[in-house]
């Protein structure tokens, strides 16, 4: 009886300072399978390809359903959120690999932290408290809101920071999904309130001016979130900004 | 308070691919391309710009200073990537890394293209139609100038396209597709005049 098997070949790492290796498993089929649940059949039972019992492979997950961000990595060479890539969309093997952009963990657990902490640079969020009750705040137009809800599904994932040919070792970018972020706090009535700030951040090395229009980001984020455009609208922000700190300010 | 001029640097980057270099390049294009009229028109046109008043303050603001600050800055930007065209192969990052080539080579080009032009200028010869002709005589030469001159103005309009961007002019995918078929025109008549020039000497 020839049952249908799915081949795998995964990137492992032991930890933090290992060599990476490639290990290769062949899991049952099912109908309907993600690249979680072939993760999950080897976690059940961890034999690889040869017969020879192994650590399970280990990998972040959380919502199954791409909108927490967690569970990205390679596949067949391509950035994507595991959850949502389905086994009966890709050509086998699969190979399955840790994002290369976030230091490796372990195995395909990585450590994004670089996109937390540009985050905490661009000031990504919205001072809502003082020492007394501020009261309710403006309002948000409905157009406005509805660009701003785009920009909102950002789960942070790395995938458009896999795919940026300026993030790498050498260089200090700050990320597109940061900057995106920055339009949204900008936009909300009361983020606004920090605008000038959030520009002024962007506005250093490491920052805006480092995108090189390659425009990857756009074509990899699981979102759909308008990079590539809230970059541009940015850049006339921040060359606005510019003048009005020159000559006014 | 604010020592961190990178913003000014980096627009200064950008704004000075078009003005002056860009300005420079389509009066260089003109002028090459009164070659195509004959030696004479070539030789009162060169003539004309060489003297041009003020023309070595001119020479230094509007083509040398530039022509450094942009390529040497550009190659420091350059260095900021590692292109992965292998594992994105979409268009824009074609571009992109394009963008990068193009300068590399445009600025080696220019070494050389000074180098056989002004340079002997400097030491007395006469910049003139013979001048040209007798550099295109040697088909490697030719071909020299037939690249540096496909590389220059992919660069420029490629650099068009993205100027617009990087100052928040086309800022939607339409208005970022029309900024494209802008630069794929300049592209096409910058390089006709360009080649019917280098043609014009042969």
């Amino acid at each position: 009886m020839s049952e249908k098997t799915v081949h795998m070949k995964i990137t492992r790492q032991d930890g933090p300072f290992s060599d990476p290796y490639v290990e290769e498993f062949r899991v049952p089929w099912r109908p309907s399978m993600n690249i979680i649940s072939a993760l999950m059949e080897i976690r059940r039972n961890p034999i690889n390809i040869n017969g020879e019992e192994t650590s399970p492979v280990q990998w972040e997950s959380i919502c199954l359903e791409e909108v927490c961000g967690a569970c990205s990595m390679l596949i067949n060479g391509k950035p994507r959120q595991a959850c949502s890539t389905l086994i009966d969309s890709l050509a086998q093997p699969i190979t399955v690999e840790p994002l290369t952009s976030f230091p490796c963990e372990r195995d395909l657990i990585v450590n994004r932290e670089r996109m937390f902490d540009a985050l905490k640079k661009v000031k990504g969020w919205i001072e809502i408290d003082g020492t007394q009750d501020m009261g309710p705040g403006p309002k948000i137009a409905e157009n406005e809101r509805q660009k701003a809800y785009e920009l909102s599904k950002c789960m942070t994932c790395g995938l458009c920071f896999e795919a940026c040919p300026n993030i790498n070792q050498r260089s200090s970018f700050v990320g597109p999904a940061p900057l995106a972020q920055v339009r949204l706090f900008n936009t909300h009535p009361t983020g606004q309130m920090q605008a000038e700030e959030r520009l002024e951040q962007i506005m250093g090395e490491g920052g805006l001016t480092s995108c090189g229009n390659a425009a990857n980001c756009v074509e990899v984020c699981p979102k759909e979130i308008p990079l590539t455009q809230s970059i541009a609208l940015l850049n006339k922000e921040t060359t606005i900004y510019s003048f009005k700190r020159f000559f006014h300010k | 308070m604010n020592n961190d001029r990178t913003f000014f640097w980096r627009k200064l980057h950008s704004i000075s691919g078009l003005i002056p270099i860009g300005v420079f390049l389509f009066v260089h294009f003109g002028i090459n391309y009164t070659a195509f009229y004959g030696e004479e028109a070539f030789n009162n046109a060169a003539a004309f710009m060489g003297n041009l008043p003020f023309r070595y303050a001119m020479e230094l603001f509007i083509i040398f200073i530039p022509l450094l600050f942009h390529g040497i800055y550009g190659i420091v930007i350059a260095r900021d990537a590692k292109n992965n065209l292998t594992t994105y192969r979409y268009e824009k990052n074609l571009y992109f890394y394009f963008q990068r080539l193009s300068g590399i080579v445009v600025f080696l080009f220019l070494i050389w293209h000074v180098g056989t032009t002004r340079v002997p200028a400097a030491f007395g010869a006469e910049v003139n139609f013979d001048m040209v002709a007798n550099l295109v005589e040697n088909p490697l030469y030719l071909i020299f100038y037939i690249v540096g001159i496909l590389m220059t103005t992919f660069h420029f309009s490629n650099g068009f396209r993205t100027m617009l961007i990087t100052w928040g002019i086309t800022a939607n995918q339409k208005s970022q597709q029309f900024g494209k078929m802008l630069g794929i025109l300049l592209f096409l008549v910058l390089s006709g005049i360009g080649l019917t020039a280098i043609f014009a000497f042969v």
